[in-house]
């Protein structure tokens, strides 16, 4: 059997055992569907905190479901039926009666385009402050300015808060809506393809936001791109047609993964 | 050459039927126009008809018809955005919403004597009468009053402000709501503070037009309230305490003069329908013109509207 060719070197600033950390989020033989369409079965994963977890898959193999399963988003305008269960620090999400408030306030999320609201960049910052009520009126200046600091967009929009947020470029505007994300101080981040929109200059910087990200924040990524899973993450799961095939630190996967059907994809025999 | 002989023949075709559009509009308001200019007046404007209503002007009807109109906003408008928002942000796709959904673009197509007709049957005679039975003593609610016509008038552009506001609902892109409700908003704050705002001038744009055609409607009020003659204004002078002043308020139980049914009646039911003929044409284009002033004003927030989704 071939060795894999790695495509992308694993940095190795790794600590040694990244799984080591406790789990954050866990996926007990979670399965969920859609309407008619299964789109994940029997998912077990355990997502360690304070570290970035990359989740890779060809086109539809449930990617997206996974991550928006976090937050209870995928649900949100459609009918989903889930089983087994999913944790968020040992509490089950899907429980009945769950605050789906709390649990979003504590699980944000970047999405495939930049999204951020018609409004200036200060209301996009604050808009998550003001509706949970957290900050008064003094401390929300402080908290947009922190905010926009972390995700490193302070000195670019400083002098021009109160214009609309969709003058900015797109890396910018995903940068705002991280900002937005980390104005409401979560914990866990989710982002579901958060490059494909960018340009290489523009996704590096987000990439560089991802590693500081992880010394605070849990981090889920959701990417089609397998480099890009190679630099941010410190494990990594593949996914393959709704079913969790691998899961392992990045390292192992990237060079000696122990399924056949990972191999392949990562040497980009399909996908 | 069959097919460019073709070509040519649809396209001439077409053309001309647009042209046809254009011409009968124009000469509508042209014949309006010519025949109205000379009876405009002040006088016209500001007095009240005179001698079996063939001279004098037309300020009762000009009143009547703002009144009503302003009182058929406040009764539809709220109503029609709150059941949009209902149907778009919350009724979902469920059996139920396509109940009403169907049964609202139903309501749109039915004929406006009907619901003038209903009017009469619900408003005056069910829920007017039932006002006076609960209050004991005479006739007040129960007979065709102001507040009744603009209330049918309401559940006829009610329907329309309903389709209207649910498209400008729809239009706003659903990342925004996910973003919204993936920050931790509950489904009211996502519509308060995301979707309204963004539908607010398509809303806007889509009421104000329906509201104009529902500003020169006769049909509904025909029964439910308007007053062959009524030299008078529909006021009546609240006292205030202590004071001995009073001032003029509407009065919504009193009945009206309104310009379509004021142009009905003079041409159909006057003794010299001749005679009145230049009112006839003056009073239309009073109502022609008011009814463009909302229109116009919906143009102009559209173009804004525009701009702004461009801006995106």
């Amino acid at each position: 059997m071939s060795r894999p060719v790695l495509l992308a070197t694993p940095r190795s600033s790794r600590p040694p055992d990244p799984g080591a950390n406790p789990a954050k989020v866990s996926f007990q033989a979670m399965s969920f569907s859609y309407r008619e369409r299964k789109a994940l079965s029997g998912v077990t994963l355990e997502v360690p905190e304070k570290r970035v977890t990359a989740i890779i898959g060809p086109s539809g193999c449930g990617k997206s479901t996974l991550i928006k399963s976090i937050n209870r988003i995928a649900e949100v305008g459609t009918d989903v039926r889930v089983e087994g269960r999913v944790e968020l620090e040992g509490l089950d999400i899907y429980a009945p009666g769950t605050d789906l408030v709390d649990l979003r306030r504590r699980v944000g999320m970047l999405f495939q385009k930049p999204n951020p609201f018609p409004k200036t960049i200060f209301e996009n910052v604050a808009f998550g402050p003001r509706i949970h009520g957290s900050a008064g009126a003094t401390d929300l200046e402080a908290v947009v300015e922190k905010s926009l600091r972390q995700a490193a967009l302070w000195e670019e929009v400083r002098d021009r808060l109160h214009s609309p947020a969709l003058e900015l470029s797109g890396g910018q505007q995903q940068r705002l809506c991280l900002a937005r994300v980390l104005a409401v101080d979560p914990e866990v981040i989710l982002m579901d393809e958060p490059c494909s929109a960018l340009d290489p200059i523009s996704t590096a910087r987000i990439e560089e936001l991802i590693e500081e990200l992880r010394q605070s924040y849990t981090v889920v990524i959701v990417t089609h791109n397998m480099q890009q899973a190679a630099r941010v993450s410190d494990r990594t799961a593949f996914l393959l047609n709704g079913e969790l095939v691998e899961v392992g630190e990045t390292e192992k996967i990237f060079t000696n993964p122990s399924d056949r059907r990972t191999e392949d994809y990562i040497t980009g025999r399909f996908g | 050459m069959k097919r460019r002989l073709a070509q040519i023949l649809a396209l001439s075709a077409l053309r001309g039927i647009a042209l046809a559009v254009l011409l009968t509009t124009l000469l509508m308001l042209a014949s309006i126009a010519i025949g109205g200019a000379s009876s405009i007046s002040w006088e016209f404007l500001t007095a009240e008809p005179v001698e079996g209503m063939t001279r004098g002007g037309i300020f009762p009807a000009i009143f009547g018809t703002v009144c009503i109109t302003l009182l058929m906003i406040v009764l539809a408008l709220p109503l029609g955005v709150c059941a949009a928002i209902y149907m778009v942000e919350y009724a979902g796709n469920s059996v139920l919403s396509r109940v009403i959904r169907a049964s609202v673009n139903n309501l749109a197509g039915v004929p406006s004597i009907v619901f003038g007709l209903f009017g009469v049957g619900f408003f005056v005679l069910f829920v007017g009468r039932s006002l006076d039975k609960v209050r004991g003593g005479g006739l007040l609610f129960g007979q065709p009053a102001m507040l009744w016509a603009a209330a049918t008038l309401a559940v006829l552009v009610l329907p329309v402000i309903i389709v209207n506001t649910a498209e400008a609902l729809t239009a706003v892109p659903r990342s925004h709501r996910e973003a919204s409700f993936a920050l931790g908003a509950t489904r009211w704050q996502t519509v308060r503070r995301v979707v309204l705002p963004q539908a607010r001038s398509g809303i806007l744009t889509g009421s104000i037009l329906s509201i104009s055609r529902g500003a020169g409607e006769t049909a509904p009020i025909l029964f439910t309230g308007c007053a062959y003659f009524l030299p008078r204004l529909p006021l009546v002078h609240l006292e205030i305490p202590f004071t001995g002043l009073s001032v003029p308020m509407v009065n919504p139980l009193d009945q009206f003069m309104e310009l379509s049914y004021h142009i009905f009646i003079m041409a159909t039911q006057s003794t010299d329908a001749a005679a009145t003929r230049p009112i006839q044409y003056g009073t239309t284009l009073v109502l022609v013109g008011l009814t463009f002033l909302l229109n116009i004003s919906a143009i102009f927030l559209r173009v804004r509207y525009r701009r702004a989704l461009e801006a995106r």
